[in-house]
């Protein structure tokens, strides 16, 4: 009973104390959770400065389009992006905040993390079960000199819909038409059944089969391969050169890409040009509707998107995360100008 | 003391009142609930219209479930649903039952209270707690102290043995099974075991009377006069394990197939609604989810129907 009662009463006091702080304007986000650590930390950073506080809940791509299409949150945040019908049809904006890599990661006895070259279209292979032994023969042309041990392959994917998923297989649609054909991209497939594979909840399931199965491949986001320490793979750019996933092969990925021409934003950065571009690279996107209610409101939420372009790289790059080039930075506030509205007015000057 | 009650009631004049208040209050509270549940109804054929008169009855029976070409059928998940329940209910109803005789019977109070009591708390540990345990802790043990030595030992048996060939990664079918009857093990033997409490001294002494041994009580005299109770029990921990989400999410693999390896990955209807609803964005895929809701709801309505009527034709 005293337990009760002291739990209520302080239950009342966070109420009361929530209230009270409510007066300061709350900016309300909700969807993709791939990035949520890093829009969890440019908000807290931003409320350190500003006081505006940034409520951004991590309910998945699919809840954040939702969420954002009814108009219950002041922007949404998708990690694949909307076609542009779409965001025409629901009149709403949609820009990249900030970038993400996959990286493949492994398990194979007597092999050291950055050792392996794989190909996209090996990869492919090997998820489509058309390889399924480790030294296979196409794996081992591809790398003389590394003792690969005749090992059964164990595939391990994501069990869970999400972004890293969809960006993944878009990857191996790029590089294999066997692949686009007969398995496509989502952000939860059927996954072949030829192959041997294990379904892990979340990057942390994927990670931890992948430490634990001996013989294992499976593909994280880069922050988690590092913070775990797991096993990667070089792997082939587009234009065929190797390389290991650092952020300068990232970076390249980003700065390569060819955003002018792709309207609404919308490109996936997998498999892009350049001899350095590391082929699984993804950017994250923001959605906000054209027609703002409340324009005051509007200029805030613009302000802290804004802040995090130019202060938050730091913070980004801390959490593994890949900044947006300033070029891009610079088309997206072009398009903040022109499109964001209220009663018929332009919201930033 | 109901006519007491009673008589009291009709003599004095406030005491009607409050009872008539009181009759209105639980008779709304109790049409409240039967409104909250036609109200999930309505809207889970709603959200899963689109679906439902897509694919027809037939969603039922579809063993695909392809989010890349919105082609979907409900077949994989039923099937992981109901084996996934059906390993749990085999080994928790056995298990639970032998627990609470040792319990209620058996064991001296001070081992009793204890274990009692833990396996009060085992009730009490939030599923995502055995999810990333059975993840972490159970599944590389189950991986290596089983799966192992059955690839090697029970794989050329016949009939069960196919149930054993499968990658040897400690997650699946099985791996959720055990983990389910772990979670329903403590309402299966808290049950059981209040059941043998209630049943008088004077049974047992009688039997004991007679020339009954220990055992002889235990299977001849008190079981039966508990069948009811355990039946009961183990209907609400199927009830449990039909609808489990977390922890099944976590261990069964998500694979939307149907394999006779228990090794394989499967999916289950809650684990699978759990995992894709968050991320779906396609229409159909979405709507396809909801009717799969609709299904657990009538696969739990049916099972529980059955089971209740299983009990009214045994007492």
């Amino acid at each position: 009973m005293k337990l009760l009662k002291s739990v209520l009463i302080s239950s009342l006091l966070a109420a009361a104390s929530f209230s009270a702080s409510a007066k300061t304007e709350i900016i309300n986000g909700a969807g993709a959770s791939f990035p949520h650590p890093i829009y969890a930390k440019w908000a807290e950073e931003y409320q350190k400065e500003t006081g505006i506080r940034i409520n951004y809940q991590a309910i998945g791509s699919g809840g954040g389009i939702r969420q954002i299409t009814a108009k219950t949150v002041d922007f949404g945040a998708s990690d694949a992006p909307l076609d542009v019908k779409k965001l025409a049809k629901e009149d709403m904006i949609q820009f990249p905040m900030v970038m993400g890599a996959i990286v493949p990661v492994i398990n194979v006895p007597g092999i050291e993390p950055g050792a392996l070259k794989l190909t996209g279209k090996i990869l492919a292979d090997i998820y489509m079960g058309n390889i399924k032994k480790w030294n296979d023969e196409r794996i081992s042309a591809l790398n003389p000199g590394v003792n690969i041990p005749n090992q059964a392959i164990y595939v391990v994917h994501r069990s869970d819909g999400s972004g890293t998923t969809y960006n993944f297989t878009d990857y191996l649609s790029r590089v294999s038409s066997e692949w686009k054909e007969n398995i496509g991209k989502n952000t939860d497939i059927t996954w072949p059944k030829k192959a041997t594979t294990i379904g892990g909840n979340g990057n942390a399931g994927v990670a931890n089969f992948v430490r634990r199965t001996r013989g294992a491949i499976g593909y994280v986001e880069y922050a988690y391969a590092k913070q775990n320490s797991l096993t990667y793979t070089q792997l082939a750019s587009a234009d065929g050169k190797f390389l290991q996933p650092n952020m300068d092969t990232f970076q390249a990925a980003a700065a390569n890409a060819d955003w002018a021409n792709a309207p609404g934003f919308r490109l996936l950065l997998n498999n892009q040009p350049g001899a350095d571009s590391w082929p699984m690279t993804a950017a994250t996107f923001i959605l906000m509707h054209k027609d703002q209610k409340n324009a005051k409101k509007a200029q805030h939420i613009i302000d802290f998107f804004e802040w995090s372009y130019e202060k938050g790289g730091d913070f980004a790059v801390g959490l593994d995360y890949i900044p947006m080039p300033e070029a891009v930075v610079e088309m997206v506030e072009n398009v903040w100008k022109k499109d964001l509205t209220t009663d018929g007015k332009t919201i930033i000057k | 003391m109901l006519s007491t009650t009673m008589s009291r009631a009709v003599n004095s004049p406030e005491l009607i009142n409050g009872d008539s208040i009181f009759h209105r209050l639980s008779f709304t509270s109790a049409i409240l609930i039967f409104l909250v549940l036609i109200g999930i109804i309505i809207s889970l054929i709603d959200g899963g219209w689109q679906a439902l008169t897509e694919f027809g009855p037939g969603f039922v029976f579809r063993n695909v479930w392809d989010t890349v070409n919105s082609d979907f059928g409900a077949a994989a998940a039923i099937y992981g649903t109901l084996v996934s329940s059906l390993i749990a209910i085999v080994i928790a109803i056995p298990v639970g039952l032998g627990t609470a005789i040792f319990l209620a019977e058996l064991a001296p109070g001070w081992i009793s209270r204890p274990v009692s009591m833990a396996i009060e708390l085992l009730a009490a540990v939030p599923s995502i707690i055995y999810g990333m345990w059975g993840l972490f802790v159970f599944a590389p043990w189950f991986s290596e102290g089983f799966q192992f030595w059955a690839l090697e030992n029970l794989v050329d048996l016949p009939l069960i043995g196919p149930w054993f060939d499968g990658p040897p990664i400690g997650i699946g079918l099985l791996t959720a099974g055990i983990i389910l009857s772990f979670m329903i093990l403590p309402i299966i033997t808290a049950l059981t075991r209040d059941a043998l409490k209630t049943i008088p001294n004077v049974v047992r002494e009688a039997a004991y009377g007679v020339g009954a041994t220990p055992y002889e009580v235990i299977t001849r005299v008190l079981l039966p006069s508990i069948k009811n109770a355990a039946v009961g029990a183990g209907i609400l921990g199927l009830g449990r394990a039909l609808g489990e989400t977390m922890a099944v999410a976590f261990v069964i693999g998500g694979a939307s197939r149907i394999e006779t390896s228990l090794f394989m990955p499967a999916s289950s209807i809650s684990s699978t609604i759990a995992q894709q609803f968050n991320e779906a964005t396609n229409e159909m895929h979405i709507s396809a989810l909801i009717s799969l809701g609709l299904v657990l709801f009538v696969l739990t309505f049916i099972v529980m129907g059955a089971a209740r009527l299983l009990l009214k034709k045994k007492s």
